[in-house]
């Protein structure tokens, strides 16, 4: 179509209704911004994260932190205003026991409702507007510790809403109970049945005989192929993993548990490999209102190989990790990891170990990259099987029915 | 007999060098770059063409072949050895033919014809005993250490021509070359380097050290960063192992998926390498090139645990070097 020339087509003019104001975490380099983040912290009593290490200028805009200086340290125990599961949820977010967008947003909503069981509301206050108050410190918090992913995001939207629209004349056991399950039948609908929903149809898509190439460990993607093997589909899998993160090994672990056969490579081999591959699966952390898929770094390598190799890439993700962001690299908007990940000791040496000391040596560990959309074949989400363009009709209809 | 000590003493060095090309294989013994192979084997074959017993050219020349496919057998992924084989044995022909009187063009046509006609004439052709053939071997032969010597100089020297200032150059793992070509360049421009490491050796931290200590912007970056990146980078610069007759390139792993990400965002694509990387082999079949090792450095043996029963249903990869497909497309320019 002609517009496929066009990636995005900003427009000049925004609805009165939609204000979107440019969100604090890439504006790290703009100091009267981060002097506001400073001021509305220390009115919630949330202490500051502080960057760490020499930021590469590209990245000047983002944050980077240590994984050794979690911001728990700098709390005082028991924290007055900070949920206890809300500080847990927090420092395993950045210390990455919890990860993985499903797993976060599972966790933030289990976390959430501890806190709507716990709450009492006080007197001459309203459980719809206090409720909502009370979550913000929590969010900055968490946001603190480590940025929200776009289905957190969602997540977090959908809560606010749902609390909002709590009538006043409610009482409060009653409302508590609604929204609890309010928050279970998300988790039900847009996580695990969607997951159940796309199996189906991405089961559709395996053959016998199929050598399937999955990167990282996306939980959505080893549901798909534990279930395909359950319904007796004869295929082989091959385990792409990167470094530092090294996630690929749970996913090889929890396939060869079920008895998957698998081929288990790093990143650089990948063009030995693809030859052999009759189909990509990939996950994805957000989809893009353009199109792009934003997953974890490493993704659009791999599929741009498998389009160099003519292999067909099908990417799986679930509509309530539809963002309507819009980006077209992987530099306007990204996670900066710790940059001591990067260091490794081989032989006994670690070649990297002073190089905070070198003023002109930097270490840059991205954790999120944009796709284009011209080489992801399909997208596999609960609605059905759709390209990659088709994602913006996908938030409309989204909206609409909100 | 000091001519049996000789021998003895020339075998005994063959037989060591021999050694040593087993076991420099992955990168671990004490031959280590493209380089001191390529000085190491030349050295070597001085001291045959000066120990050994031979009297005419094509005695030599039945030597050195001898010799050089030992040393290839011993390992085959070193193309570097071979090359210096050939090179000497084209120098042999060459000064046999100079001793003969024979001009170069005439030595061409000969050669045609040969081509064209049966080949018994080309056999004895080498026979002939020159008295200062040995000696004009060897000087040539020392003409080609000194070419050799300078080569990584001769590289450098181009750097100012393709690195403008305030450029961003990525590239991957370790290359003397790269190292030397970036350095020189760095003594009057300022530009940025982004690094690619290359798991699991993980050379590009020695790279990006070396660069950074000479107060080059230096960026590490994991391999799966690479296409993330490159939409920044202006040029991509990196080394190999072997340049193939087609053009292609023979290189550590991960090349091919840099070259691709490159063209996809037309970034230009610059190779340097030393004349002796250069080889007439073709890329016959997509399996011929590839190097393996022992697969412990990806995963290793004590990560096994969580994977009991099932570790035989589980194959793991680790691939040394790699085979770049088809050039033009790829390829911007070779800095020889």
């Amino acid at each position: 179509s002609g517009l496929g020339m066009f990636s995005t087509i900003i427009c000049g003019f925004l609805s009165p209704l939609v204000v979107k104001r440019l969100p604090e975490h890439v504006q790290v380099d703009d100091p009267a911004v981060v002097k506001r983040l400073a001021k509305k912290l220390e009115r919630q009593q949330i202490p500051l994260r502080s960057d760490y290490g020499y930021k590469v200028s590209l990245f000047s805009h983002l944050h980077q932190y240590s994984r050794k200086a979690p911001l728990t340290q700098l709390l005082s125990i028991p924290s007055t205003v900070i949920h206890p599961s809300i500080v847990r949820l927090g420092l395993q977010y950045s210390q990455g026991i919890v990860a993985g967008s499903n797993a976060r947003s599972v966790a933030l909503l289990h976390a959430f409702k501890q806190v709507i069981r716990d709450y009492t509301t006080p007197p001459n206050e309203e459980l719809s507007r206090d409720l909502v108050n009370k979550l913000k410190p929590y969010i900055s918090f968490l946001n603190q510790c480590r940025p929200l992913s776009a289905s957190m995001g969602n997540a977090i939207k959908y809560i606010k809403k749902e609390i909002s629209n709590i009538p006043s004349q409610c009482k409060e056991e009653e409302a508590k109970t609604k929204l609890l399950k309010c928050i279970d039948r998300y988790i039900e609908e847009k996580i695990v049945l969607a997951a159940k929903a796309i199996s189906k149809y991405a089961i559709e898509k395996i053959s016998d005989g199929d050598v399937i190439l999955v990167y990282g460990c996306s939980s959505l993607v080893n549901h798909i192929l534990c279930e395909a093997f359950e319904k007796s589909r004869k295929f082989r899998v091959i385990v792409v993993d990167s470094r530092p993160r090294l996630e690929g090994r749970e996913a090889l672990r929890r396939l060869v548990q079920r008895g998957i056969s698998c081929t288990y490579v790093l990143i650089s081999a990948l063009s030995y490999i693809l030859p052999e591959v009759s189909k990509v699966f990939l996950g994805a952390h957000a989809l893009l209102a353009n199109g792009y898929v934003m997953s974890r770094v490493g993704t659009s390598q791999i599929a741009l190989v498998a389009r160099t190799f003519n292999v067909p890439v099908l990417v799986c993700c679930e509509t309530y990790k539809f963002c309507e962001r819009v980006q077209t690299d992987s530099f306007v908007s990204n996670e900066l990891d710790d940059p001591d990940d990067l260091m490794v000791t081989r032989k006994g040496k670690t070649q990297l170990e002073n190089w905070q000391d070198v003023s002109s040596l930097g270490l840059l560990n991205l954790v999120y990259d944009v796709t284009p959309p011209d080489f992801v074949d399909l997208v596999i989400t609960d609605l059905g099987m759709i390209p990659c363009t088709s994602v913006p009709v996908v938030l409309r209809v989204k909206n609409l029915d909100q | 007999m000091p001519g049996a000590d000789k021998e003895t003493d020339l075998t005994e060095r063959i037989e060591a060098f021999l050694a040593d090309l087993k076991r420099g294989g992955s990168g671990t013994g004490p031959l280590r770059g493209s380089g001191e192979m390529a000085r190491e084997t030349t050295y070597l074959l001085r001291r045959i063409t000066a120990q050994a017993r031979w009297s005419s050219a094509g005695d030599l020349m039945e030597i050195i072949r001898n010799e050089g496919r030992r040393m290839t057998a011993a390992q085959p992924s070193e193309t570097t050895v071979g090359n210096m084989v050939r090179r000497v044995l084209k120098i042999i022909r060459e000064e046999y033919a100079r001793s003969r009187g024979s001009s170069e063009e005439t030595e061409q046509q000969e050669s045609l014809h040969k081509l064209l006609t049966a080949g018994e004439l080309s056999e004895e052709n080498f026979r002939q005993h020159f008295v200062h053939l040995k000696a004009n071997v060897i000087e040539a032969i020392n003409e080609l250490l000194t070419e050799l010597d300078g080569t990584t100089d001769n590289i450098a020297m181009q750097a100012l021509e393709h690195i403008h200032s305030n450029e961003v150059i990525m590239t991957v793992g370790r290359s003397r070359t790269v190292e030397a070509f970036l350095k020189d360049a760095a003594r009057k421009r300022k530009f940025h380097v982004i690094v690619a490491e290359c798991a699991p050796f993980c050379q590009g931290h020695e790279m990006a050290t070396g660069l950074s200590k000479v107060g080059i912007e230096t960026t590490v970056i994991a391999d799966a960063a690479i296409f993330a990146v490159m939409s920044r980078v202006n040029k991509v610069i990196i080394g190999t192992q072997t340049v193939l007759a087609n053009g292609g390139l023979r290189a550590v792993n991960g090349t091919h998926s840099v070259a691709l990400a490159a063209r996809h965002h037309s970034t230009p694509l610059i190779i340097c390498a030393p004349m002796f990387k250069l080889s007439p082999q073709f890329p016959n079949e997509e399996d011929t090139f590839h190097k393996f090792v022992s697969p412990h450095e990806v995963l290793p043996f004590t990560a096994g645990s969580t994977l009991i029963e099932n570790l035989f249903q589980c194959f793991i990869l680790l691939r040394l070097f790699t085979k770049v497909s088809v050039t033009p497309e790829v390829i911007n320019a070779l800095s020889v």
